[in-house]
């Protein structure tokens, strides 16, 4: 079958490809475009390189095994796809989540978030030739992926948000992790305000073109900070406010021409907001039910397995042999209910009811099964509305689950966007739209 | 113009009383089912105001392999005045699984309508180009449908030329 770009092709023009191996392209897009001398006359996409059959893989996935390939969605800022997947499944269950454990999400949360908006600025800015702003948004993201990496064990794949709260707590010296990951932020922010904001070469390339009006942006259903660049005032924390997003202060920063450069300036100012709402998070949270420390006086844990096989065992594990990371005595601060949990390693291992309730959690047909029904739930995931839609049959694998991908209703739009452009417009747009592989084919 | 929920549910019924099958909630979100050959004209009818759902959120499919309406179509619309989202089902016969296409009206429809077409072989009349979006030419079947096998191999393609 002939592509459509193939099919209305003029007299005189050139046809010519860019990717799916090209590094503008963020490796997995096939544009095709239609070129008069230098200008794009037409334009025609084409994608399913990344496609690894997500919403296959989690019809015959039971409900907990399905976290981790959320993590592989939006591989920039995973720990938004989690609480999204999450949260869908509580809104099933009807759980409700520990305050502190809500505090934990936002922060993580508008920490990817920052993450997302660094990483999509940074590969803009360095396609049109800024090599320094990549190298230092880079540089804050590593501040800001250790705390990520002392919380959650994990760079990228953390799947660290579990069904009812979150799977451990923060480590002892979280505060001063996150005070030096917000200030080391601020900083390059405003360095590289100083180094694009104002700069006539990247202004050149990115202002006034691709403009984007209300109307079109509505219509393609784009969302997140590429909507707000035009103007609309639109934010799922705002609109449909979940976790503790009420409770906290923060604006949300508005484009009026909807041009490359909008985009790149909301992202600029959504992430100074997303750090007030860390500050703020951070001197309201509450404080552990339990300290965090490990248990000097208690026993070994080799020794709490070996004694179990006499007697009941009495007394604290002196190092938790939990492989999940979460202890007993921290469960009431930051995981809800007992059902839909991973029942405590500590408890598996020495007695025979934790034994059970270990089996009945991963034994097949038993563990997370929510009510017959069906389910859409929106988080503001990086780069728009992050949807989940969970269709249950009652079993303890959805019977549908379809994801919502904010970028591609966001690339859906290059093809018109770029008519009438040059080729290296292209490279600008394409980057302001902070396609993530993972998100669009799914 | 505020206008609440149930102010335009009721409108919806008074207006398509006789397309409008059925209106449920489900954990707080209002599902539609409407016949399929009522879908254009509901989607026009709720982008006039006062009701503005200006905005197509999610179109998808769902397959439910032994029943005589095997296919639903899942549209969820999104009004961004009155921050609201609204549910509409259409179920479609297996022997007949065509619906009319709503790129006329939203223009991310065109994506959304091949990515169903792909995945589940939902037809959409009205359509201009109705190809498969992440399959590449030469896929046999679609592989959302339940009856596709998890681990089924595909032939081999010949090379392009």
């Amino acid at each position: 079958m002939k592509y459509r770009i193939q099919e209305e092709a003029r007299e005189g023009t050139m046809l010519i490809n860019m990717g799916p191996s090209h590094p503008a392209m963020h490796g997995t897009t096939r544009v095709m475009l239609e070129l008069d001398g230098e200008k794009i006359v037409n334009c025609e996409l084409e994608m399913g390189y990344l496609h690894r059959g997500f919403e296959k893989i989690c019809e015959n996935k039971t409900y907990f095994n399905m976290l981790i390939y959320t993590d592989r969605m939006n591989y920039v800022s995973p720990l938004i796809n989690n609480t999204g997947y999450v949260m869908t499944l509580e809104k099933m269950l009807g759980i409700d989540v520990p305050e502190r454990a809500q505090y934990i999400r936002v922060i993580l949360n508008e920490f990817s978030r920052v993450c997302d908006h660094l990483t999509a600025l940074a590969a803009m800015c360095m396609e049109c030739g800024a090599f320094t702003v990549f190298l230092y948004m880079m540089k804050a993201r590593e501040y800001i992926w250790d705390l990520m990496e002392q919380t959650t064990g994990a760079r990228m794949t953390t799947s660290f948000i579990r069904i009812g709260g979150v799977r451990s707590d923060f480590p002892a010296d979280w505060k001063e992790t996150t005070r030096i990951a917000v200030e080391e932020t601020r900083k390059v922010l405003k360095d590289c305000h100083g180094l694009m904001s104002k700069n006539k070469i990247f202004l050149n390339r990115t202002r006034d073109v691709a403009i984007v009006t209300q109307e079109m942006a509505i219509n393609y259903g784009w969302t997140g900070p590429c909507l707000r660049s035009t103007g609309v005032n639109y934010d799922v924390r705002k609109a449909f406010p979940y976790l503790v997003y009420d409770q906290v202060d923060f604006e949300i920063p508005l484009g009026k021409r909807g041009d490359n450069f909008d985009r790149y300036m909301v992202r600029m100012q959504e992430m100074e907001q997303s750090l007030r709402i860390v500050e703020q998070c951070m001197t309201k949270i509450p404080e552990p039910s339990s300290p965090l420390q490990s248990r000097p006086d208690g026993v070994e844990p080799a020794d709490a397995i070996k004694a179990s096989r006499m007697k009941r065992p009495d007394g604290a594990i002196k190092l938790s042999p939990n492989l999940e990371g979460t202890e007993k005595e921290k469960y009431p601060g930051i995981l809800a209910g007992k059902k839909n949990i991973v029942p405590p390693k500590e408890d598996t291992y020495t007695n025979i009811e934790g034994l059970i309730s270990h089996f009945k959690f991963f034994m097949r047909g038993h563990g997370i099964r929510p009510p017959k029904g069906e389910v859409y739930f929106a988080v503001e995931g990086g780069s728009g509305e992050l949807g989940f839609y969970i269709i249950s049959d009652g079993t303890d694998k959805p019977y549908r689950l379809h994801l919502r991908a904010p970028c591609l209703h966001i690339v859906a739009a290059l093809e018109e966007l770029v008519l009438g452009n040059y080729v290296a417009d292209v490279i600008p747009t394409f980057g302001s739209m902070n396609m993530i592989g993972g998100e669009l084919d799914r | 113009m505020a206008i609440s929920k149930e102010k335009i549910l009721e409108d919806l019924k008074q207006k398509f009383s006789s397309e409008i099958l059925d209106i449920t909630a489900q954990f707080g979100d209002d599902i539609i089912l409407i016949k399929k050959e009522a879908l254009l004209d509901i989607a026009n009818f709720l982008m006039e105001d006062p009701y503005s759902f200006t905005m197509l959120l999610d179109l998808t499919c769902v397959d439910y392999l032994g029943e005589q309406q095997r296919f639903e179509m899942v549209y969820q619309f999104f009004s961004l005045s009155h921050k609201l989202r609204l549910r509409f089902k259409a179920r479609l016969q297996e022997n007949d699984c065509r619906i009319a296409s709503l790129t006329s009206i939203f223009k991310n429809a065109n994506w959304l309508e091949r990515e169903a077409y792909d995945m589940f072989g939902v037809h959409f009349t009205g359509h201009p180009y109705l190809r498969r979006l992440f399959m590449y030419d030469g896929f046999e079947g679609h592989p959302l449908r339940k009856d596709y096998p998890l681990r089924k191999q595909q032939p081999k393609i010949q090379l392009r030329k």
